[in-house]
């Protein structure tokens, strides 16, 4: 047990600490400003009632419409997105001439570990309206400008994080597909398999596991990533604002901790549900082998 | 053994005296290091009083008190994002006892801040020798309580200001609106509907131009309140707050025909941009706007006039004096607008307060008066004529400024000062965001707007007028 205890004094002051300190502080109105700042006082369940308040849940700002936003966001970059396309980029780019590969993987890691900041201010030059090198490409090929961060805020950032999140899937899965011998690849290939019946008969079910995990892992990253903030601020009206946003919004705009740190504990318990899958999901995985 | 103990010991002890003597002669010797954060950036937005504490206050703060015998060095810190992002910063760095010496400070965040005991009295900061300061006398006590609170003085006020509709000269002389010719040189609306004309002449005369921009939306945060709801409110005849009742408008006639103005002009008429106020970054996208000449007409400070487009500043416009008008905003009808008014404006300021964890309380308020000075006050109106806070500092060399300041200081308000204000304006910026956007209607965004208000200050201080 000795040996265990610097590991569990690190939990309980960088985990557990702040996420019962957040539990405590959602029901009061405990603020940065204003005379909730002095003397904080209980309020009981208002903040959560004011977060689900079911009148105006859906309301452009309100919480609902947040999660609303963030199950698009989410589904749209991390389910349809990043998974699919990293398993393709993994699968195409697999049985390649290795320096292409390399250089693809590197160009699709930069993507991923540049400074978020940097990233941002990238992609507002690239999808402006007026000045925007996409715009600039599709009036070129005689397609119309689109206003991307007035009409489609959702999308846009969708995009973005598809662009930024992919290597790790690309990752996972280029490693996945190294575990599966070579000679199930050559063997295949003897039978006469096209490369659809490869994938489903041979490489899917091998590696069906790590897309799980990927999901999984994807989809808890998705879930709490702040960078698309940099871009559109979660407008114009509220449209590409994320639960993240929100509560940034709430906690740190409005300054009053209390009604954030609400909103931060419903994200706590929706992340701990998609950790319980994803622990529950290796359980599974450790048994299947 | 023992004696040898104890020699050693006495030995560590001289070490340790030493060592203790040389830590403070090194804090003797070293000068005392003042910093002064405000949202000012050198060639960016508010360049003058960069250029005024750096160049002129600063020099000549050290040099007297050099003159005491002191060693000061002083350093500003430049802060160029929103001013929503600097009180934030600032709350963030106050809750927990640090931050720059010197604050630069709008007043409308007094209250909140208080309240929070994260800002404290200037006396409370510096001692009662704070009063016998000089420039008292000279400071007004409409001035004082710009950063004043239930009657405590916080800090000093660089000045006040006023709200104007800003014109291109250019743009209406094309339009045909001013004839210099036939000596037609100015134009004064009396009317919204005169104003809403003007705005339809532009838009059939010169199309591309957007004639028309009232501040609206959440992303301009305090601006959107003060250059926008309030410029048109005013007009209608009330107030947000009513004084007297000590409440706050909810539902009020005067709040439908506000937002009905918005509508006409952002969505049934599209006489103003309604995509540029919802965009991050609306305001500096006006300021662009007007210094391009893609806007004709446009709500906004005197600070505009003197900071934003002036020369030298990232938006400033060549040869301002002749490219740009000023009128004042009219009420709905004549004598319809705030206490029977004609015309309407409203003021706020900002200044400078004495950060409650400075280590150098007496330096600190030494260097805020010598800023405050008569002598330093008349160098900052070389950099930036405006209406300053003493009355002994009259505005210099800008004609315009002057007549802004002649023609509505008598018409002004106030917003009201209390903790809940910021986020009762967060609730009507809103409010114009959602009417402009086409996503409620007037009623509709005024439903909601008396929903969150309620929420804030309690229902029983909620005015309802149907």
């Amino acid at each position: 047990m000795g040996f265990l205890a610097p590991a569990l004094i690190f939990i309980g002051v960088f985990l557990l600490f702040p996420f019962v300190w957040v539990f405590i502080i959602s029901f009061t109105n405990r603020a940065l400003t204003g005379p909730g700042a002095v003397s904080p006082s209980f309020v009981g369940l208002q903040n959560y009632l004011r977060l689900f308040d079911l009148q105006r849940w859906m309301r452009p700002g309100e919480f609902g419409n947040a999660l609303w936003n963030t199950l698009f966001f989410v589904a749209g970059s991390a389910v349809l997105g990043q998974v699919p396309l990293g398993l393709g980029m993994a699968l195409v780019f697999h049985r390649c001439r290795r320096a292409l590969r390399e250089a693809v993987f590197t160009l699709a890691i930069v993507a991923w570990i540049l400074p978020g900041v940097t990233v941002a201010f990238t992609w507002i030059a690239f999808l402006d309206r007026d000045f925007g090198t996409l715009n600039a490409i599709l009036t070129s090929l005689g397609l119309g400008a689109v206003d991307w961060y007035f009409d489609y805020p959702l999308l846009a950032i969708i995009l973005f994080n598809i662009w930024r999140g992919t290597a790790f899937s690309m990752l996972l899965f280029s490693a996945a597909l190294g575990t599966i011998p070579p000679s199930y690849w050559e063997t295949s290939e003897v039978v006469g398999a096209t490369g659809w019946q490869r994938f489903r008969d041979v490489i899917f079910p091998l590696i069906r596991p790590h897309v799980l995990t990927a999901l999984i892992l994807v989809t808890l990253w998705t879930f709490n990533v702040f960078t698309p903030y940099l871009i559109t601020g979660g407008g114009p009206l509220f449209r590409s604002e994320t639960v993240s946003m929100y509560t940034y919004r709430v906690a740190f705009r409005f300054l009053e901790f209390g009604r954030g740190a609400t909103a931060a504990v419903i994200i706590m318990v929706i992340n701990l549900i998609l950790a319980v899958g994803y622990l529950v999901s290796l359980k599974r995985q450790a048994v299947y082998q | 053994m023992r004696a040898h103990r104890a020699r050693s010991f006495g030995k560590v002890l001289v070490l340790a005296a030493v060592a203790v003597g040389l830590v403070g002669l090194s804090a003797w010797a070293q000068p005392i290091k003042l910093t002064v954060t405000s949202r000012a950036v050198r060639g960016g937005v508010n360049t003058q009083l960069v250029q005024w504490l750096e160049d002129v206050v600063f020099p000549a703060f050290v040099a007297a008190m050099r003159a005491q015998g002191k060693d000061v060095q002083v350093e500003f810190i430049q802060f160029g994002g929103t001013d929503e992002a600097l009180k934030q910063q600032y709350a963030l760095d106050l809750s927990v006892g640090r931050g720059a010496d010197i604050l630069g400070f709008d007043g409308f965040w007094i209250p909140e801040f208080v309240e929070a005991g994260l800002v404290k009295p200037l006396e409370w900061v510096a001692g009662p020798a704070v009063w016998q300061w000089e420039g008292w006398e000279f400071i007004p006590l409409g001035m004082r309580e710009i950063l004043g609170y239930r009657g405590e003085v916080y800090g000093i006020a660089l000045g006040t200001d006023v709200r104007v509709i800003f014109y291109r000269r250019d743009l209406f002389e094309q339009a045909g609106i001013l004839q210099p010719k036939v000596g037609i040189h100015e134009w004064q609306p009396r009317t919204w509907e005169e104003l809403l004309d003007t705005a339809r002449l532009i838009k059939e005369r010169l199309p591309g131009v957007i004639p028309l921009q009232i501040n609206a939306g959440t992303d301009m945060g305090e601006a959107t309140t003060m250059q926008g709801w309030f410029m048109v409110l005013l007009g209608t005849g009330i107030h947000m707050y009513d004084f007297d009742a000590e409440k706050w408008y909810g539902q009020h006639p005067g709040i439908l025909e506000a937002l009905r103005f918005y509508k006409t002009v952002y969505i049934d008429e599209k006489l103003g941009d309604a995509r540029m106020q919802l965009l991050p970054g609306a305001r500096a996208r006006t300021f662009e706007g007007f210094r391009d000449g893609k806007i004709a007409m446009l709500v906004e400070g005197d600070w505009f006039w003197r900071s934003v487009i002036a020369p030298g500043s990232e938006w400033a416009v060549p040869n301002r004096e002749e490219m740009v008008g000023w009128a004042k905003m009219p009420a709905k009808e004549p004598g319809a607008g705030y206490r029977g008014q004609d015309f309407v404006t409203i003021s706020g300021g900002t200044g400078f307060i004495l950060n409650p964890n400075t280590s150098h309380p007496a330096e600190a308020w030494a260097l805020l008066s010598f800023a405050f000075s008569k002598e330093m006050q008349l160098e900052f109106q070389r950099v930036q004529p405006r209406i300053r806070c003493r009355v002994d500092v009259p505005v210099l060399g800008d004609p315009a400024m002057t007549a802004m300041a002649e023609a509505l200081l008598p018409l002004t308000t106030v917003r009201p000062m209390f903790p809940g204000y910021p986020k009762i304006s967060y609730e009507a910026q809103l409010m114009t965001e959602r009417v402009v956007a086409g996503l409620m209607t007037p009623e509709e965004a005024m439903a909601a707007y008396k929903d969150a208000l309620e929420a804030i200050v309690g229902a029983g201080n909620v005015l309802i007028v149907p």
